[in-house]
């Protein structure tokens, strides 16, 4: 069924990019290549660039687990198969050894490799064609300076047809422009500075994005929440004060999650963590600031768009009353008898938004799974919640999940067994 | 509520036992009272893909070199008495392979003998080297067939890898029947040092303790 909607899907893709061909615009102009500035040193340069390369999370994906940094090798799970990180040391024969600052800013902004080749955008240059030619440039000088690391790429592993060349072209033609960044003269310069990272460099869209079939999605969907697919997570929509939006936060506590990976009543779990404690727990204070100030202004303080929620459960249905059983047994200990938490390691639930959301994808996977939020500078031994994927089946953790959503005043729809057993075993990478 | 490692650490004991202790089946070895380094260096394995069991992997993901051995130092302090070694019936001559090859090893086939580096008695050396005593049948097993099969990895150069490779099906199930059905000595506890160097390179060893250096 979803193959017969994939092969539809390409259709309409081969249609509409047909249409777009005879319609579309004369090309942009390319983006004249601007020198790094004269007057930054070598060194600075060489320190700024390997901010950012915090501050863009670049490591994690091109890293393998416990290989050398940068020599790539990390497959990510996307939902049209794997693709690996590549290799960033200097490295000539497998690296970028052989690679001019403009070539990088070819692959930054155009998404294109060295010899013109086409990028599959898990590189995320739809974010990173609005990074700077400065800070492109001194990305690169960072990397020229890691040691070198022979690590042939590892081809990617795509089902068809996303593997095929045409697939790409024609992605890139109906999704991608080469874009600058772009002041808000209306706004604040710490708010400007905030959307550059946002959606630059940080490629927060990267999860936050709300995605069509294709994988792609427009600026007005660029943080309203979706499902990572590869992942088995849910990114909450940043748009919604329900979901992950932060408005209504006082500021401090959002720098707090950002930095150390919880805040009053929420932390930073699944791939979420791995954000923080790679990447943002290291941003500049003023950085941090700038990120709050953007993600306070993209809340929109009201329920638009959300999706319908499932059937919400009565204290006295079966599954709510099994589910009781399973909480008390399992989970009250720790979380309450009627949800309230015990602070500081265990947080409360009744009137916990991340249990709440309509996608159950998050507390299903943090019963499953379990897990610690990041170890951070501000939060270094953190608390653990233990994996319950090995002692409750299917069933009972869609009971004990579905009761936590609609118990104690929460309403959130029922959870089924077959969601439960869909994100078991998902890749965790 | 106090706030206390354990607290903390529910996450671990959820499996391992309350206070680290064996859980009933055989996936959840005992981690109470192992030597410290070695438990670090496990929680790492596991964090950075050298050890693949999904649980812990998912868990340690962005957990600090700091914090784990903090971990790892918390679960070696705690000292717990064993449970009885396990009844189930084995052939005497499965019982008397697998004690030759733990206490003599099979030199014609490059296999030394556990006692060598897990200590005289098998509760392990400190601070890297596990003991093999009161762990479940099926746990071991499991363990030496990983190996085998580049599932489990330590840091290079891997001699448990090395050895686990040299073993034949029969070796590994004569010397996981005998480890499991051993009573603990007395003192539980590991060995302050190797006795002799060790006869493999090992890459987990501390400098001092490796092969050809003097101690």
């Amino acid at each position: 069924m979803s193959r017969r909607w994939a092969s539809l899907a390409v259709l309409v893709v081969v249609a509409l990019a047909a249409l777009w061909m005879v319609l579309r615009p004369a090309p942009e102009q390319a983006v004249p290549a601007v020198s790094g500035d004269a007057r930054t040193s070598r060194a600075e340069q060489v320190a700024r660039g390997r901010y950012l390369a915090l501050a863009g999370n670049c490591q994690p994906c091109h890293t393998q687990p416990g290989g050398q940094p940068y020599a790539g090798g990390r497959a990510l799970a996307t939902p049209f198969g794997l693709v690996y990180g590549s290799n960033l040391t200097s490295d000539p024969e497998t690296g970028i050894g052989r690679w001019t600052a403009d070539d990088f800013w070819q692959a930054m902004h155009e998404g294109r490799s060295r010899d013109g080749r086409a990028l599959y955008p898990a590189f995320p240059y739809t974010s990173f064609t609005l990074v700077s030619r400065q800070d492109s440039d001194a990305l690169f000088a960072y990397l020229k300076t890691l040691p070198q690391v022979s690590r042939r790429n590892t081809p990617h592993a795509l089902r068809r047809p996303y593997d095929q060349g045409w697939m790409l072209a024609l992605w890139r033609l109906l999704y991608f422009r080469p874009a600058d960044f772009r002041s808000d003269d209306a706004r604040s310069p710490s708010w400007n500075r905030g959307a550059y990272l946002v959606r630059g460099l940080g490629h927060c869209s990267a999860c936050h994005a709300r995605r069509n079939t294709l994988g792609a999605f427009d600026n007005d969907r660029e943080l309203a929440g979706g499902m990572i697919t590869g992942l088995g997570w849910y990114a909450p929509s940043l748009h919604d004060p329900r979901e992950g939006g932060v408005g209504q936060w006082a500021p401090d506590d959002v720098v707090g999650l950002l930095r150390d990976g919880i805040a009053p009543g929420a932390s930073a779990g699944g791939p979420m963590a791995e954000v923080v404690r790679h990447s943002t727990q290291h941003l500049a204070p003023e950085d941090l600031l700038a990120v709050t100030t953007f993600l306070q202004s993209v809340d929109r303080g009201t329920r638009a768009g959300r999706r319908a929620s499932g059937r919400v459960p009565t204290d006295a249905d079966p599954i709510m009353l099994s589910g009781r059983s399973l909480y008390d047994e399992h989970c009250s200990d720790c979380h309450g008898s009627e949800g309230q938490g015990r602070m500081p390691g265990y947080p409360r639930l009744a009137g916990n938004r991340a249990v709440m959301l309509d996608e159950p994808a998050n507390v299903i996977r943090m019963v499953l799974d379990g897990g610690f939020p990041p170890a951070t500078r501000g939060n270094p031994r953190p608390f653990g919640m233990p994996p319950f994927g090995q002692a409750l089946g299917d069933e009972q953790v869609a009971a004990v999940t579905t009761y936590v959503r609609a118990a104690w005043g929460n309403a959130a729809g029922q959870v089924s067994a077959a969601q439960v057993n869909r994100l078991r075993g998902v890749s965790l990478h | 509520m106090p706030d206390t490692l354990s607290r903390r650490l529910l996450a671990c004991t959820g499996c391992h036992g309350r206070e680290g202790r064996a859980g009933p089946d055989g996936y959840y070895p005992r981690i109470a009272g192992k030597p410290a380094g070695y438990l670090l260096n496990q929680l790492r394995n596991f964090r950075d893909g050298r050890r693949s069991y999904r649980a812990m992997s998912a868990l340690l993901a962005n957990l600090s070199d700091e914090y784990l051995a903090e971990i790892a130092a918390h679960f070696a302090a705690i000292e717990l008495p064993y449970p009885p070694p396990a009844a189930t019936p084995v052939p005497q001559s499965v019982l008397a392979r697998g004690k030759t090859l733990i206490t003599q090893g099979d030199a014609r086939r490059g296999i030394p003998a556990c006692i060598d580096c897990h200590g005289r008695v098998l509760t392990g050396v400190v601070p890297n080297i596990p003991g093999l005593l009161g762990l479940p049948r099926d746990y071991l097993n499991a363990q030496l067939g990983a190996w085998q099969r580049g599932q489990r990895r330590a840091t290079a150069p891997d001699c448990m890898a090395d050895i686990a490779m040299r073993l034949k099906p029969d070796d590994v199930a004569a010397i996981s029947a005998w480890l499991s059905h051993q009573p603990l000595p007395a003192d539980t506890r590991p060995a302050a040092a190797l006795v002799t160097p060790p006869p493999i390179s090992c890459g987990n060893l501390p400098a001092g303790a490796q092969r050809g250096t003097e101690p």
